[in-house]
């Protein structure tokens, strides 16, 4: 919509008596108005034509968004006008003297959007004209919003079949080769593409679950429990499925819990949200590094905040994070595998909170992580209220 | 087999297809110069280490592949370069050798991704003249 500030809206007045045309354009010329419920500013570019000829010229040539139409025209009658020309993309709101029900009754079946009876009074009119162009914005914006949305959703697949589809290229590629037997009958020689291919599984599955995640979230479907929960020991339980991985690679745990308190939120949310963290600060770390997990409660708020010893992200990185499927490339992060839609996990997670997240990091140092979450009020689902 | 290994650049940001070429060209006599990036394969370049190059069209920039293969032709006109890309599935922009009226790619082959092992390394040898 015109840069989403002012919406301009062309007028059409079609009357045969000349004083009728004038009056309602100076009553709706310096007609702009701008209500609450919408934010833009509403002014109108005003046409005029005598007769229904004139009219259908008009209505061909300028394509006006609003007709305000004179039911008695020299030459034809104003159903006869909307029945001659491609009335879908106009409102008409039809005038008329005789203000009898069946005229009404009959322009509004052939399409016209409001009715005014002669003699008006020069609020009327604006009245009129006012809701057929609130009519006008709200179904402009319902139409952008679903286009934003379809295009979202199309972008979406693509990426998501893109990544799909390279694991499967790429475990393709190492059952041709090992069907070649290009490294001769020794199955040992193989091991090392076995181990990529079953990777190349085991983060696609891993994938698969983020996608699940990420539209339970989005589609507000699923059930949440609110309860009071111990956010440290949720931490150390996720973090137990990780250690393995952290000791593999030396990898320091601390955390950080000065003071133990309870925290209203759907465990499952909870576990999500520290294990896309703590995952994060394990994969990207450097050999040897250090993981620091700090949870505080601050007010009605918990503040999470991850630290990792790792390869830091640049700022131009920085940026873009958040998004969907965004991989940072580069030299460091060839080999660690990942949907790229943790981030946007824990961002979806944040705001489903009324907290946000936030990322401070430098190139080659590590990267800090802080969540704010607001605690939830006990659900009234639980059953004990009832 | 007196003869020295021909040295085949290959530049693609993808660990698992380089891991792949690596292994079959390998298997059949070539040497892989790896580069993982358009940088990496800028620095091979100029030091000459390579007889012959498979370039993937999109690493860090959308159009490494054009720039790199540019660079090799405009130095080194006699050394085989190939682009190998999944641009075409993956937006609908199509091009190859035989529309290239203008001769804007500088690259003597380029074959769509998924790519085929038997397929690069016929080329490949068709190019070396071997």
């Amino acid at each position: 919509m015109e840069n989403g500030e002012s919406l301009r809206l062309k007028l059409l007045i079609v009357d045969d008596e000349p004083g009728m045309r004038e009056g309602a354009a100076r009553c709706l010329r310096n007609l702009s108005f701008k209500e609450t419920d919408f934010p833009e500013k509403i002014t109108f570019d005003i046409y005029m034509a005598e007769t229904g000829q004139a009219a259908l010229k008009e209505i061909s040539e300028n394509s006006p968004d609003i007709v305000l139409l004179d039911y008695k025209l020299p030459d034809m009658n104003g159903l006869e006008v909307l029945q001659n020309c491609d009335s879908s993309g106009f409102l008409t709101i039809v005038i008329t003297a005789f203000a009898s029900l069946d005229v009404a009754i009959t322009a509004t079946r052939k399409g016209a959007f409001d009715f005014l009876a002669k003699p008006f009074s020069p609020d009327e009119l604006r009245e009129a004209v006012k809701k057929a162009a609130k009519n006008i914005f709200m179904s402009r914006k319902v139409r952008q919003l679903q286009e934003e949305k379809s295009r979202i959703r199309f972008e979406f697949v693509s990426v998501l079949a893109h990544e799909l589809k390279s694991p499967l290229a790429a475990i393709e590629g190492y059952l041709h080769l090992i069907d070649e037997r290009v490294k001769g009958d020794e199955l040992a020689s193989y091991d090392s593409m076995i181990k990529r291919s079953v990777d190349r599984i085991a983060s696609m599955r891993k994938l698969i679950n983020d996608i699940l995640d990420l539209t339970r979230l989005e589609s507000g479907k699923k059930k949440r429990l609110i309860e009071k929960i111990d956010p440290g020991e949720t931490a150390l339980y996720v973090y137990e499925g990780l250690a393995l991985k952290a000791q593999e690679r030396k990898i320091k745990f601390e955390l950080l819990y000065p003071e133990k308190f309870a925290f209203g939120a759907d465990r499952g949310e909870m576990e999500t949200l520290f294990s896309n963290l703590l995952s994060n600060a394990v994969k990207y770390n450097r050999e040897g590094g250090e993981i620091k997990l700090k949870i505080e409660k601050k007010g009605d708020f918990m503040e999470i905040s991850c630290s990792d010893t790792g390869i830091g992200i640049s700022r131009e990185d920085q940026k873009r994070l958040f998004g969907e499927f965004v991989r940072i490339k580069n030299e460091h992060t060839r080999n660690i595998e990942g949907s790229g839609l943790g981030l946007s996990i824990l961002k979806k997670l944040a705001s489903l909170y009324g907290g946000e997240i936030k990322v401070s990091s430098e190139y080659g140092k590590g990267s800090i992580f802080i969540v704010t979450l607001k605690e939830q009020a006990a659900a009234v689902q639980n059953a004990s209220a009832a | 087999m007196s003869e020295k290994k021909i040295k085949v650049l290959i530049a693609e940001d993808d660990a698992d297809l380089m891991d792949q070429l690596d292994i079959y060209l390998g298997g059949r006599g070539y040497e892989v110069v790896k580069a993982y990036t358009q940088k990496d394969a800028e620095k091979i370049i100029s030091e000459k280490e390579f007889d012959a190059a498979v370039l993937d069209l999109m690493m860090e920039n959308p159009d490494s592949g054009f720039v790199l293969s540019h660079r090799i032709k405009k130095a080194f006109p006699k050394k085989p370069v190939i682009i190998v890309t999944s641009v075409t599935k993956e937006t609908g922009f199509y091009f190859d050798k035989e529309h290239d009226k203008n001769n804007w790619i500088k690259a003597d082959a380029v074959i769509q991704k998924e790519l085929r092992f038997e397929q690069l390394e016929k080329e490949l040898k068709k190019l070396l003249g071997r």
